[in-house]
């Protein structure tokens, strides 16, 4: 099938951050303090496990930043050009075509194989009856789905946990072999310290990690073409597709965010600490007045407004996904405006204190211009609170996108992100019985994703903080 | 002392004029008050005398700075600046889209907000504080350890969740109070016990593994030595000296939250149906009713000034050696 290549801005800004991450750890390979403070992050069984677990969201959120239109089937004459779909798909969305196209008529629970509530069904011999109809998809290929559906699901899984042991033990010799080529000894002793936890790094934490991502995702590809493992939503969609598919939103808005606002940050506080005098001034009184807002408040009024400037320039955009993902980066942009302050500050403070000290004093004298000053002495002894911000504040705009959207001022309501699915799940639980499925496939991924989030930047500042031993 | 007081409040005017500034090149010039109209109306509907009629309604209908029509001063009062900006100034919010008097409304709503706002700072402030503390006295324990990861995890979660969940296993499964709603006077208690509990437990994880961090930096200093020579009790050493000295850099962090108190939270509000300033703002954002949202702003921005003074002379009364001049 032919398809036609879509970048998206935060595509393009993801494979930028992307880039700027390989490149610089290709940079921190050969810097041996950086080398060392990376290797602190490995030691710590936290550090990797939460390492693993981010690992697979992001290639998840990666998968789905690949975006193509494909191409409608030609013209019933065979003529005409080639046309391609409105719609813009992902590699995600390919890969997963099949959860994404079963969709059922309205909710259904996890696994179940009729829908959530009785309809009037017209039988085949006439009549009528109140009864539960039968999924169009979930468990359609069962006879009698009460009897045969544990031993359905027993037999699916089965397979797949053999599968998911497979990939460990692959994961297993291949770590063994690294470790034992890196201490240039014995394979057996190599493969016995990583099994007790005795390697330099916690290879055996990432390896139980990597052996709980596996089962699952062993058990989900198993089990998905057959139910829906997570249930459906209100307009049928499969929860799991639509919990994948959140992932990509959720890495977008806690990474560019920052990304967006670094440059200004890094230029406004080091100028500011470094020159003093009314630039100092000039910057302090801009981020005084963007703090003094209350942030949902500012946030709110910014996302109106540029809603309105969307809303009223239609023509600017090809297609749907085009206009939502102008939204999602005009959102990254605002909340990067008013979460930039806190990094600026930081970075003066630490760039007043860089400027007394004695290299920094001896380059002056020796007649180093000033940009090449802030270039050399002041940006690398700097970039660690860089880091250590990027990380720390990763969680919490995940944890800020699900609250702006039930506020009305988040992603674009086409958007699939954990915000719009716990929105759209809040209103039913006043159901009896209660639609619990979608909120808490919501809530679990987004835990997991900020419980590692937070994890990480935990050990990541630790290592990288020079007061912190 | 008052000296210093009144400076600061000097100081504070050009941060307000820049606040000012900023909502209004959001609300004004980044889009035209016809644009605005235009989608209040409904691009359908919107006809050039729709648009005229809803300007006038709203008294959008004028120039954004200089009013070349009018005499006088009224150059410059007969203006949208005048009178959506600087009005502020006096706390003049003018009225809502449905009419009715921002100001008013605001001092009516004040009260709920605080009803929520006030217990939940008390109490999650000595509950966190007790917790980390609790945590600096078994440091380097197992206890310690699974505290911290504790912390981690109940910051990890939503704020949603907690409510959400909180709900419906207090009010739905276990139908202890009402799962939302409010009464005015001391009615309201069976109304705020459930949105403080969620409010204290959602903000516990944060605030608790923040205080253990200044907790364990004070406790590595030489006075603390010097106590635990002396033979006071560890607890004593915790409690009388720790404390005293860690309320500091804990101040820094809770006094400029203090007066942001009256604004409510959002979340808690509008999940519980507390007519409060939170639910209101929340209202105001869904129905794109500008002149409520940038009413808050400004308000808001105003508090969060009067916190940083509150902040400044908080420290003198904990710390002795700060003098203000």
């Amino acid at each position: 099938m032919d398809f036609q290549p879509v970048l998206l801005w935060t595509d393009l800004l993801l494979f930028v951050l992307l880039a700027a991450a390989l490149l610089s750890a290709f940079h921190a390979r050969r810097s041996p303090p950086l080398r060392e403070a990376w290797r602190k992050v490995g030691r710590r069984p936290s550090g990797i496990v939460a390492a693993v677990i981010l690992l697979a969201f992001v290639v998840v959120g990666l998968l789905d930043s690949l975006h193509y239109r494909p191409q409608l089937p030609p013209a019933e004459n065979g003529q005409g050009e080639k046309a391609y779909s409105a719609e813009v798909l992902s590699v995600l969305d390919g890969l997963l075509a099949g959860l994404r196209l079963r969709t059922e008529k309205t909710y259904s629970a996890p696994f179940a194989a009729t829908l959530y509530q009785k309809e009037t069904v017209e039988l085949p011999e006439g009549g009528q009856a109140r009864m539960y109809p039968r999924l169009v998809h979930g468990a359609a290929h069962l006879e009698d789905p009460p009897s045969q559906a544990a031993g359905d699901i027993a037999h699916r899984a089965l397979p797949a946990a053999g599968g998911a042991a497979l990939a460990v033990l692959a994961a297993f010799l291949l770590i063994t072999a690294r470790v034992a080529r890196a201490r240039r000894g014995g394979f057996v002793s190599a493969a016995a310290d990583v099994l007790r936890g005795r390697a330099v790094l916690a290879w055996r934490a990432a390896l139980l990690t990597f052996a709980g991502l596996a089962c699952v995702c062993a058990l989900a590809v198993a089990l998905a073409p057959y139910y829906h493992v997570l249930g459906t939503d209100k307009v049928g969609q499969d929860v799991l597709y639509l919990a994948l598919k959140s992932v990509r939103t959720a890495l977008v808005i806690g990474t560019i965010t920052t990304l967006v606002m670094l440059p200004f940050a890094i230029a406004l506080g080091i100028a500011a600490g470094y020159l003093g005098g009314w630039v100092d001034d000039v910057v302090q009184y801009i981020y005084t007045v963007l703090s003094a807002v209350p942030s949902v408040l500012l946030i709110a009024a910014s996302v109106l407004m540029m809603q309105v400037v969307i809303d009223t320039h239609p023509d600017w955009f090809a297609t749907a996904a085009e206009r939502s993902d102008a939204r999602l980066l005009a959102l990254c942009v605002i909340l990067g405006i008013t979460s930039w302050t806190g990094l600026c500050r930081l970075l003066r403070g630490e760039t007043l204190k860089l400027r007394e000290l004695d290299y920094v004093q001896a380059a002056r004298a020796f007649g180093v211009g000033t940009p090449a000053i802030l270039r050399r002495h002041i940006l690398p002894n700097v970039m660690h609170i860089v880091l250590i911000t990027l990380v720390m504040d990763f969680s919490g705009l995940v944890l800020a996108e699900a609250v702006l959207s039930y506020v009305g001022v988040g992603v674009d309501p086409t958007t699939i992100s954990f915000g719009t699915m716990i929105n759209m799940a809040r209103a039913e639980l006043a159901r009896e019985p209660m639609v619990w499925w979608s909120l808490s496939a919501a809530f679990v991924f987004m835990f997991l994703l900020v419980l590692a989030a937070n994890l990480f930047a935990d050990v990541v500042r630790d290592a990288f903080d020079p007061r912190r031993g | 002392m008052l000296a210093y007081i009144v400076r600061r409040l000097f100081y504070a005017i050009p941060i307000l004029i820049g606040v000012n500034l900023l909502t209004f090149l959001l609300f004004f010039v980044v889009n035209s008050p016809d644009d605005i109209a235009r989608m209040q109306i409904g691009v359908k509907r919107a006809t050039p005398e729709a648009i005229e009629r809803w300007k006038v309604e709203r008294g959008y209908d004028k120039p954004l700075f200089f009013n070349a029509g009018a005499k006088g001063v009224q150059h410059l009062t007969d203006t949208i600046f005048f009178d959506k900006s600087l009005r502020m100034f006096a706390f003049d919010f003018g009225s809502a889209d449905d009419g009715r008097d921002i100001g008013r409304e605001i001092r009516d709503r004040m009260g709920p907000s605080l009803a929520i706002a006030l217990p939940t700072f008390v109490l999650g402030l000595a509950a966190a504080i007790f917790f980390s503390l609790l945590l600096v006295f078994f440091r380097a324990t197992y206890l310690d350890t699974w505290g911290v990861i504790a912390c981690v995890v109940m910051m990890s979660i939503s704020g949603m969740f907690y409510i959400i969940g909180g709900q419906w296993l207090v009010s739905k499964l276990w139908a202890l109070v009402p799962i939302s709603g409010y009464a005015p006077g001391l009615d309201a208690a069976r109304f705020l016990v459930l949105p403080v509990l969620i409010s204290v437990v959602a903000g516990m994880g944060a605030s608790a593994r923040w205080y253990r961090s200044i907790f364990l930096e004070e406790i590595s200093r030489d006075y603390v030595r010097t106590a635990r020579a002396k033979g006071l009790s560890e607890l004593r050493v915790l409690f009388r000296h720790v404390l005293k000295n860690a309320m500091i850099p804990i101040l820094t962090g809770v006094v400029v939250v203090i007066p942001m108190l009256f604004m409510g939270s959002l979340l808690v509000e509008s999940f519980f149906a507390v007519p409060g300033l939170g639910s209101y703002t929340i209202d105001a954002i869904r129905a794109q009713d500008f002149a409520v949202v940038r009413s808050m702003v400004f308000i808001g921005s105003v508090l969060y000034i009067a916190g940083l003074i509150l902040t400044d002379i908080s420290y003198t009364l904990v710390d002795p050696r700060v003098r203000l001049g």
